[in-house]
């Protein structure tokens, strides 16, 4: 057996532990270890963002970040958005506009659009094709995507 | 309340059809908390990795397994040979060819899978497939199918050499598949003789990929103790899979189950049984532990279900008015190195004679000649029914190129050619009954919604610029689909039809649970089918849950491709329904002690005719059901199963217009609007429709602009990851404008047509009429696609466009 270390990290404000080789994907530990299969893989080589994961305050495809390289990190994942019972305003925007059909791509696309919206809380429509343009979607052709952004926006600053 | 008030109310509860009831199926996809085939872990499961060719064409001479068996955590490697004692080496395909499952002795295409590597985990198994040494001696290979057929072509498969026939009629050279033909030749040729004006031009389909964000994998488990299988897979024909898996392993078809569970997108490419799946179903009845084999992107793209490759000539002929009097169409349709194609028994072209469109053209003879390539087999329907698109784009890119021989607009074209509404239920010159239409006044709406003669002058002034930087293209597509397979007296995949099924089981205070044979891989079938039930049984879609994809669950149909859902289970399910509410009004009246002729339905009830205020509702029927209080002789509960068996196909229809500019220095073509009529008949969820035009002109737009699959002359992929292979994010992809009418399909239970494949059948033609329109002035009136800005630039640079 390869050599393996021991990794630790925040995951969705829990404190979590990995036993990894070093040449571990993010991705993998995720979903293979930590039973986080929100995440998906779509590729593998950074293209489609269905691995998208919000590490340390930045948006990150999970599946071109080693595992070793989340030592003491804070990361955030579709299973931690919802918090205390209540949906983000973005995954029940994304529920109200249609802004998904397969679901695949959904969590990366929602945590990629979070990280989006804490950047630029009040993006235009270019601002948000441009945001996501590392997420593909192959169902929705992104225009109910893109409202779902708009929508979870604005209730984002109402409740501000 | 008033009394109006109070029914609104009542059927607002209901939530059923033609409301934009959002998804169901949401909750779960929101949290991240879908269960697609990757996310399964069982005890004990072994991982498959797949050894795969990296020559197009090549003997193997051998294979040493032995590094490969001394990785740490490598269990096993399987090769052809290991699968011969099971008689599974090759497989029959659903084309009357067979198929190598890993390849034996030969290998017919680049990525071919040679051999599997079991092992303890993922990396491991990866790590195992590097140490596999295969000795290949390459072979040449055919790429170009126009070079298939040569005399001295190489014999590619020689496993078949000697067969005279793959059951589709003569083979005429060891790398043809078959011949096929429909219409009149004789009349057509004829036609062409006498016509006045005359068109032909050679257009290609390129092959392209369906490519959804989840590529194609499975978990097979079989339990060595009670002999059953279990196969949890990304597919979209969950049925026809177990009865294909029943024929290839020989376990009775009683204890196998498929699941198709969640499943991130298909658009054809999950409806083959592809050799993975088939090595992992071997590699657990032999280890009897469970095994997950999962592609790669590079996998999917290279080897699973590509579609199109359909080299095409189009021809016409008309009248000096253009008035079309005959058509030829012909193809020649590049299998690859198996013919595995997804096709109906009696079509081996799929529904390619649909190529008489909505127009009304008599003289018509189509051909289709299938050869072997060194490329991956199969040919699967992209987001269409099998061969649709190749049809639809031909048909209307020659609506255009006749349209500018005549020198009449393009619209007008189709308005003198269109059948007419009144003509409705019209047979086209290749036999398919339309049933249902009214393609003049779809065209006109869409026109009068972008001001097409505003959009004609503006392209006019432009023209007359040379100054202008770009050009302007206006495309039009007034396309007909066919889709809802199908009839099953022409429609049946390995001799079982295409009719489609629901199941129904009311509960006593009214809930609801409905299984059906198709499979969702995103269209929204949960809330569809609970949508038509709520209306159908006046009971409250929020408490109807419908499940696909078990096959211990529901009961037998034929999955979820060529939008045959709505067309074929979605009428299994009125018709289920029906027979719940017929055996309703029977307990309604015997508790009511009146006539059955006496209650009249109203949205959740029936109440006797004349006195309302004698009513029963539904939700009380549900629990009297199950009591003995019923008429004489009836048996307890309120539940049925139907099987659906279609009287024809629909034929759904759109007018879409697409105006574009192109920059004349850089060939970048931007889509300044694009509007989409679609006339699907009747509506069920408008939200959902509305997103699957959305999707469907989304893939469009990536075939028009982008897809191809590119092979060098040793038969190399040149573009198989999504660094190469165009999938367009949200900068590219336009905005979408939609729009309908409603032509209700006669024939189905609710009036409904499919409509998911609509956006995209005729979204490519639109988009390919609007580029080339851009260039039309200049005597140009065909461009191949994909329309990247590198080859509409060599267009522009071929035209000296771009000369300052
Ligand atoms: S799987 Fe990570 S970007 Fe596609
Ligand atoms: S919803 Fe299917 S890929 Fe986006």
């Amino acid at each position: 057996m390869a050599k393996t270390q021991k990794v630790s990290f925040k995951l969705n404000g829990k404190p979590v532990e990995a036993t990894v080789e070093a040449r571990e994907l993010l991705i993998y530990t995720l979903r293979e270890k930590l039973a986080h299969t929100g995440p998906h893989i779509g590729c593998e080589t950074s293209h489609c963002g269905a691995c998208t994961v919000d590490l340390d305050g930045m948006s990150v495809k999970s599946c071109t970040v080693l595992t070793v390289q989340c030592e003491g990190a804070e990361l955030t994942t579709i299973e931690g958005m919802e918090q205390g019972g209540a949906l983000h305003a973005l995954q029940q925007a994304f529920h109200e506009e249609h802004g998904l059909q397969c679901g695949y791509c959904t969590p990366g696309m929602i945590t990629r659009a979070y990280r989006l919206l804490k950047e630029n809380p009040n993006p235009s429509e270019q601002d948000i094709r441009k945001g996501i343009a590392g997420n593909l979607c192959r169902c929705t052709g992104y225009q109910n995507i893109v409202k779902a952004v708009q929508s979870a926006a604005k209730k984002l600053a109402a409740a501000r | 309340m008033s009394q109006t008030a109070e029914l609104k109310e009542r059927e607002q509860k209901l939530q059923g059809m033609g409301t934009s009831l959002l998804r169901k199926e949401d909750a779960r996809f929101i949290r991240g908390q879908g269960s697609y085939v990757a996310d399964i872990k069982m005890p004990g499961m072994l991982f498959g990795a797949i050894v795969r060719s990296p020559y197009a064409h090549a003997r193997i001479k051998g294979i040493d397994k032995a590094k490969a068996l001394a990785c740490p955590g490598v269990v096993a490697v399987l090769t052809a040979a290991d699968l011969k004692p099971v008689k599974l080496d090759w497989m029959p395909t659903v084309g009357g060819d067979v198929q190598a499952v890993l390849a034996d002795q030969k290998v017919h295409f680049q990525y071919q899978d040679v051999a599997m590597v079991l092992a303890t985990d993922r990396a491991a198994a990866y790590d195992g497939v590097a140490l596999v040494e295969v000795d290949y001696e390459e072979l040449p290979a055919i790429v170009d199918p126009k070079k298939a057929l040569l005399k001295d072509a190489p014999v590619l498969r020689e496993d078949i050499v000697d067969k005279k026939d793959l059951t589709h009629g003569p083979r005429t050279h060891p790398n043809h598949i078959f011949t096929w033909e429909a219409g009149d030749k004789a009349a057509a040729d004829a036609a062409f003789k006498n016509a006045p004006i005359t068109v032909r031009e050679e257009i290609l389909n390129p092959r392209v990929h369906p490519c959804p964000l989840e590529t194609c994998g499975c978990v097979a488990s079989f339990n060595k103790a009670t002999g059953y299988l279990t196969l949890y897979v990304t597919t979209q024909i969950p049925h026809l899979f177990r009865t294909v898996l029943a024929m290839l392993s020989g376990i009775a078809e009683s204890k196998i189950r498929v699941v198709g569970g969640d499943i991130g997108g298909g658009f054809g490419n999950k409806v083959p049984v592809y050799p993975g799946y088939v090595v992992a179903t071997v590699a657990s009845i032999v280890t009897g532990v469970p095994v997950k084999w999962i592609e790669s992107r590079i996998d999917n793209i290279s080897t699973t279900g590509f579609a199109r490759d359909y080299h095409g000539v189009g021809e016409l002929a008309a009248d000096k008015d253009g008035r079309i009097k005959g058509l030829r169409f012909t193809a020649l349709a590049d299998h690859g190195a198996f013919n595995s194609h997804v096709s109906a028994t009696k079509f081996p072209a799929g529904l390619f004679s649909i190529c008489t469109g909505s127009y009304a053209i008599p003289n018509t003879y189509c051909r289709v000649d299938a050869v072997f390539t060194n490329k991956a087999p199969g040919g699967v329907a992209y987001r269409c029914s099998l061969r649709v698109t190749e049809a639809i784009y031909l048909i209307e890119r020659m609506m255009d190129v006749l349209a500018q021989k005549v020198g009449v607009d393009k619209a007008e074209i189709r308005r003198r050619n269109f059948v007419k509404a009144e003509q409705f239920p019209y047979t086209t010159g290749f036999g398919w009954t339309l049933d249902s239409g009214n393609y003049h006044a779809a065209l006109d709406k869409v026109l009068k919604a972008v001001d097409y003669e505003g959009l004609r002058r503006e392209q006019a002034a432009k023209r007359a610029d040379p100054k202008s930087p770009t050009l302007m293209g206006i495309g039009i597509s007034t396309f007909t689909e066919i889709v809802g397979a199908g009839p099953t007296k022409v429609c049946d995949i390995l001799g079982v039809g295409l009719f489609d099924s629901c199941e129904i089981r009311v509960h006593p205070t009214g809930g609801v649970i409905a299984r059906l044979g198709t499979m969702t891989q995103g269209q929204g079938h949960s809330t569809t089918y609970a949508q038509i039930i709520a209306t159908e049984l006046g009971l409250p879609a929020s408490d109807i849950v419908v499940e696909e994809g078990d096959t211990d669950k529901a009961p037998y149909g034929a999955g979820t491709w060529g939008s045959r859902s709505t067309p074929v289970s979605g009428a299994a399910t009125a018709v289920a329904a029906r027979k719940i509410k017929d055996k309703a009004k029977k307990i309604a009246a015997h508790l009511l002690e009146v006539a059955e002729g006496d209650l009249e339905w109203e949205i959740d009830r029936f109440k006797v005719k004349g006195n309302p205020s004698q009513f029963k509702t539904m939700k009380e029927l549900c629990l009297v059901s199950h009591t003995g209080n019923l008429p004489a002789g009836m048996e307890q509960g309120l539940n049925a199963v139907a099987y659906y068996d279609p009287p024809n196909l629909t034929f759904p229809f759109g007018a879409y217009l697409c105006v574009v500019d192109i920059d004349k220095f850089t060939g970048e073509v931007k889509v300044r609007r694009f509007y989409a009529l679609d006339d699907c008949g009747t509506r069920i969820n408008p939200m959902i429709i509305d997103g699957q035009v959305h999707g469907g002109l989304t893939e469009a737009f990536a075939v028009a602009m982008g897809q191809q699959l590119p092979f060098d002359e040793s038969g190399n992929h040149l573009g198989n990851s999504l660094m190469d292979y165009f999938l367009p994010t949200a900068v590219e992809t336009p905005a979408w404008e939609t729009d309908h009418t409603v032509t209700p399909c006669p024939h189905h239970p609710l009036g409904a047509k499919g409509v998911a494949e609509s956006p995209h059948v005729g979204g490519i033609p639109c988009f390919s009429n609007a580029v080339i329109d851009a260039f039309a002035h200049l005597g140009v009136t065909h461009m191949d696609m994909p329309h990247s800005a590198y080859r509409v630039w060599q267009k522009c640079n071929a035209l000296g466009l771009n000369k300052r």
